[in-house]
This record gives structure tokens, sequence and C-alpha cells, in this order.
């Protein structure tokens, strides 16, 4: 089996209006290797979810992208507070981000949700006071 | 329906992508709320918002959206603008509130895209 193609993003946290950016990157590149759109979308929106998740809770971390020949992996990791209940926060509308969070356009309690939605497998590592990394899966139609 | 027509029908002021307004979208969808608009997949849709930050133009490059309505008479940053015309979206500021925005765009035929998901 050949080697995937490996991309690293670092995502800085504290700067909530540049979030996104790697996720931008990331659909570039993919249009560029000729994925299809509605995958590229998939990617996109999972990772960009995901990268406002880290700038909002953990001060930013770090996306990783594996692109295999079937399938493409998104790792987010961040050395933030970790996530004391995963059942909780995967309840749509649960969320601890603060009010100032909300009036920006996040922070409604949707990202792990839309997340686990547009990914056909999604697993969390998590520690309270140590990091979570969130490991997604993207079947390439 | 055509862009054009959006302008047309919400007296909008044309920000940036005015040569894009040939272009068509075929549903629309009006929220502040950006993870609302993230879980809502359609292509060539329309994003009718009153909130203005640059967020607003990244959740529509995810979405592949080609244009965003500013309702209440917002105007956003240069930065925002400038990001837009970078990625070809048009971006629109209307003095209607977003209840009428959207009413008006409903009732002149721009469904809300759930027509398809049956």
């Amino acid at each position: 089996m050949s080697e995937p193609l490996k991309f690293h993003f670092p995502v800085s946290g504290g700067d909530f209006t540049s979030a996104g950016k790697a996720s931008v990157q990331v659909k570039k590149l993919l249009r560029q290797l000729g994925i299809s759109p509605d995958t590229i979308r998939r990617v996109a929106i999972a990772m960009y979810e995901g990268e406002i998740n880290m700038v909002i809770h953990a001060n930013g971390g770090s996306a990783d992208l594996e692109i295999y020949g079937d399938h493409i992996k998104i790792i987010l990791a961040d050395t933030g507070p970790g996530i004391p209940n995963i059942d909780l926060a995967m309840q749509e509308g649960f969320s601890t981000a603060p009010d100032n969070i909300r009036s920006l356009g996040f922070g409604a309690g949707m990202g792990l949700p839309n997340m686990k939605r547009y990914t056909d497998d999604m697993q969390i590592d998590t520690e309270v006071g140590v990091g979570t990394t969130v490991t997604m899966r993207v079947n390439i139609a | 329906m055509k862009i054009q027509s959006i302008v047309d029908l919400l007296e909008a002021e044309v920000l940036c992508g005015a040569d894009l307004l040939d272009g068509n979208v075929q549903s629309a969808c009006g929220s502040d709320m950006m993870s609302d608009v993230l879980a809502y997949v359609k292509e060539q849709a329309v994003l009718l918002t009153g909130l203005v930050n640059p967020q607003v133009i990244r959740t529509a490059m995810m979405m592949d959206m080609h244009c965003i309505v500013f309702v209440r008479g917002k105007v956003p940053s240069e930065e925002m603008i400038a990001l837009a015309v970078e990625n070809g979206i048009v971006l629109l500021s209307t003095e209607e509130r977003m209840y009428a925005a959207c009413g008006k765009l409903y009732t002149a035929g721009l469904g809300g895209g759930e027509e398809d998901d049956t």
C-alpha cells in the first residue's frame, strides 16, 4: 500500500477572526488533487468546526491531514482542558463556549455533532487537564 | 433565482461581485448562527445574516455559497470584502430586516432547500 500524502497545519489560539484558515488551505489543496466537491465540503466543514473548537476551548492546536487512496483522515490535536463528558458534548445544543463566542455566530453546541454528521467515523481521545485529539475519517466518494 | 433578482427584490446594495449577478442560487438560508448554516448543506445557496465578521465569509466558502446578504443595512469590513472578492462571493447589503428579507425571497419562489430532502 502506498504511503499517504501528509500535511500539517498549526492552528493558532486566541485569534478567533483568523480561525478556519487551515480549513481554507485544505479545501484548496483537495481541489488541486482532484477530489470530488462533495468530499471536499465534508472534510472542510468537519475540519473548520474542529478548528473553531480548538480556538474557543484549547488556545489552538494542530491539524494533520492524511490522504489515502480511498479515504481522508483528519487529526485535530490540542493540549487544552479536555472534555469531561463526551456524551454531553456530543448533544446538539450543549455548549460550554463563552457568551462572546455566541455573538460571533458559534458556540451553539453544534460543533462536535456537525463534525460527526459530515464524517464517516469520528473518535475522540480526551483527558481532562491534558488535551483532546479528534480523529475523523471521510471516505472518498 | 438569479442573484440580480435578489438585488432587485431586496433593493440591495452590491458591495462586491457586481460581475457575478448573473449567477443562480437554488435555495436560501437565514441565520446568525454559523454552525446552523454548516449543518445545512446545499449547493448554490444564498446566506442571509445579520452577523458581520470574517467567519461569515469563511462559512460561505466552506459551504460553496455564492452570495451573502447582510440584513438591516449592515456593512462588512474591508477585510471581509477582500476575502469575498478573492473567493468569488457576491456580497449584498439590504435595509430589510431578516424576517422581511427572507419572506420576500420565499414569496418570489426561492425555497429553503428542504423540499429536496424528502
